[in-house]
């Protein structure tokens, strides 16, 4: 056991190099000089000649590749072009909206998801079933800015429940906070929920056929017991990969999301680098996010063998 | 995944009405898809025929307007007819999502290819796909387009990197499985060339996987494309795309909604048609995942 978490962490290291080169190569695979891109239409070559310095473009390849991941081994993501902060600084500030808002979605997907997903395997065939994956197939189909403002304009601008847009810390109170987060989860986790409702219902009709499930009905054991400690129990592994696979869906739909309501998170800065070409930080997101996703990701492949005592490595 | 052709004959009707009758009721999604996409696909080509002004003529004098018999989707801040724009629009977004499944479908076939059949280079190229595809696609694409002008061109690029390493564990998920079946050892013990076991027996094989998968990268690069133009880093504001039109409807959303509503819906119309034509397609090719899922 010990050795395979070893071996699993190990597995992250080609990974998150590979990451990194990709994220290092951006800026020098793009056609022409990256530095008068990132100066824009109206630079000066002083202009130009002062991003090649800062991004250390006048030095060779090698040496630019070793200075940066020696920055980011030590923890340095780089400077901002445009403010001249500290990048990790910037992630650090913005991080605590965009932390809140996929962990509330993470939870409201997952609690509508698994649900949904049981129903619709336990009721196959029926009406039920069909509306599940009716569900299912309007949530890929829907995209994310789509559904945030119809549920802006239905329940903000029409009804005045809640809050159009922004953001409120936990630490100014927790029913501002989460009434601010409502639309922006539900609006984000419907593709990710579809995904899992229809995993999980995949996963459970599987399951569903087995004959000790036959055995267990036939005991008169009751429906939810089947289902629960006998079915789910068995069917949670492909449901745990898609959780942590999905959470691609969750990192992409986040930059969108802030944008609409205007949330101050890493989605935010990712779009206000975009429009100021201000690439440091536009690496530093990436890097975050995807170590993030690696990390999550671990995690989810750890939690196997708790999910099925069978899995022994 | 593998898909023995036998598996694609339907049952011989006796008539043709029949027939057709009968496809329909065996595979409603993939009838009412295709039906949506083709509808969208005969806007696109047809956009200048169906009552629409120059998408980029602008009438100061008439911004704003409501949605009315004249403007039959209001205008925008410009005095933009946004009928005319959203018609017009499905152009970019079809074009991006027909470019992309065909552009990433070719380069992952031939990097999957490649990878299942040689190991060293699979070593190598699974182990960059694996890091490729541990970075959100769209994150991808906005790291190409913020450093690439903005252009048509450049988004379908973008996107296109973003696709390729799904569509190469795909294929060579199946090429590996088609590997150890008794026909293709066959054809390695007599000693048949790679090139011919490539064409005659693993290509064909990997033919309905593909094109099921094609069909998701269409209705994700659709998407991606209206996101990365919504935040500023997709076509350039010339070309009137649906993810332009909603950004340049996002700051007047509480006094005009209808900038943002139109072009939303069409999106997800054309989406959800390329989601069930796939959805249909996979059931039709694969009957033994149909079930599941």
């Amino acid at each position: 056991m010990l050795a395979y978490i070893v071996r699993r962490i190990l597995a992250t290291i080609p990974v998150m190099v590979v990451v990194a080169i990709f994220v290092f190569a951006l800026l020098h695979l793009s056609p022409g000089d990256p530095a008068a891109i990132i100066a824009g239409d109206t630079a000066t070559d002083a202009d130009i000649a002062r991003i090649h310095a800062k991004l250390g473009l006048d030095q060779p390849f090698y040496v630019q590749f070793a200075e940066w991941a020696w920055g980011l081994l030590r923890g340095d993501l780089g400077v901002s072009i445009f403010t001249n902060l500290p990048v990790l600084k910037l992630i650090g500030q913005r991080v605590e909206p965009t932390i809140a808002l996929t962990v509330s979605t993470l939870i409201v997907s997952v609690l509508v998801a698994i649900p949904l997903g049981i129903l619709a395997a336990w009721k196959a065939g029926t009406w039920i079933d069909r509306v599940v994956m009716v569900f299912a197939v309007l949530g890929f189909s829907v995209p994310v800015f789509v559904l945030a403002y119809v549920l802006i304009y239905l329940f903000s601008i029409a009804a005045h429940l809640l809050p159009v847009q922004g953001y409120v810390s936990p630490s100014e109170g927790f029913g501002p906070f989460a009434a601010h987060l409502v639309l922006p989860s539900i609006a984000l986790g419907l593709v990710y929920t579809a995904l899992i409702a229809r995993i999980t219902r995949a996963s459970m009709l599987d399951v569903l056929a087995q004959d000790y499930i036959r055995t267990a009905q036939a005991k008169g054991l009751p429906n939810e017991n089947v289902l629960i400690r006998h079915a789910l129990r068995n069917a949670a592994v492909p449901i745990a990969t898609i959780i942590g696979i999905g959470i691609a869906l969750l990192i992409g739909g986040v930059v969108v999301t802030e944008t609409v309501f205007a949330i101050p998170g890493l989605g935010r800065l990712t779009v206000d680098a975009i429009l100021r070409r201000d690439y440091p930080i536009i690496q530093g997101v990436i890097l975050i996010f995807s170590a993030a996703y690696v990390l999550i990701n671990l995690l989810v492949d750890l939690s196997y063998a708790v999910l099925d005592p069978r899995i022994r490595y | 995944m593998a898909v023995a052709p036998t598996d694609l004959v339907l049952p011989a009707a006796p008539a043709r009405r029949g027939r057709v009758a009968t496809y329909i009721r065996r595979h409603p999604t993939i009838v009412v898809g295709g039906g949506l996409l083709a509808l969208m696909l005969a806007m696109a080509v047809l956009a200048p025929y169906l009552g629409t002004v120059d998408p980029q003529a602008l009438a100061p004098a008439k911004r704003l307007k409501w949605p009315s018999a004249e403007y039959w989707f209001g205008t925008d801040m410009f005095g933009r007819d946004i009928y005319s724009r959203t018609i017009y629009g499905a152009r970019v977004s079809l074009a991006v999502g027909l470019s992309v499944a065909l552009l990433s479908i070719g380069l992952g076939m031939t990097i999957g290819l490649v990878s299942g059949f040689n190991r060293w280079v699979d070593a190598i190229v699974m182990r960059v796909m694996d890091g490729l595809m541990s970075i959100p696609a769209i994150l991808i694409a906005i790291a190409l387009m913020a450093l690439n002008r903005a252009s048509l061109q450049n988004v379908i690029f973008a996107i296109t990197v973003a696709e390729v390493p799904r569509v190469t564990r795909l294929v060579r998920g199946v090429v590996l499985t088609l590997r150890e079946q008794p026909y293709v050892e066959a054809a390695i013990a007599s000693g048949t060339v790679n090139a011919k076991i490539l064409w005659r027996h693993i290509v064909p094989n990997t033919m309905a996987p593909v094109l099921v998968q094609g069909t998701f990268i269409a209705a994700s690069a659709m998407i991606t494309e209206a996101i990365l133009s919504f935040i500023g880093a997709g076509t350039p504001p010339t070309v009137p795309s649906w993810g332009n039109i909603m950004a340049e409807g996002r700051s007047l959303f509480q006094v005009a909604y209808y900038i943002v509503l139109f072009p939303g819906i069409m999106l997800s119309v054309t989406v959800l048609g390329i989601n069930l034509l796939g959805d249909g397609l996979r059931d039709a090719l694969d009957p033994r995942l149909a079930r599941r899922l």
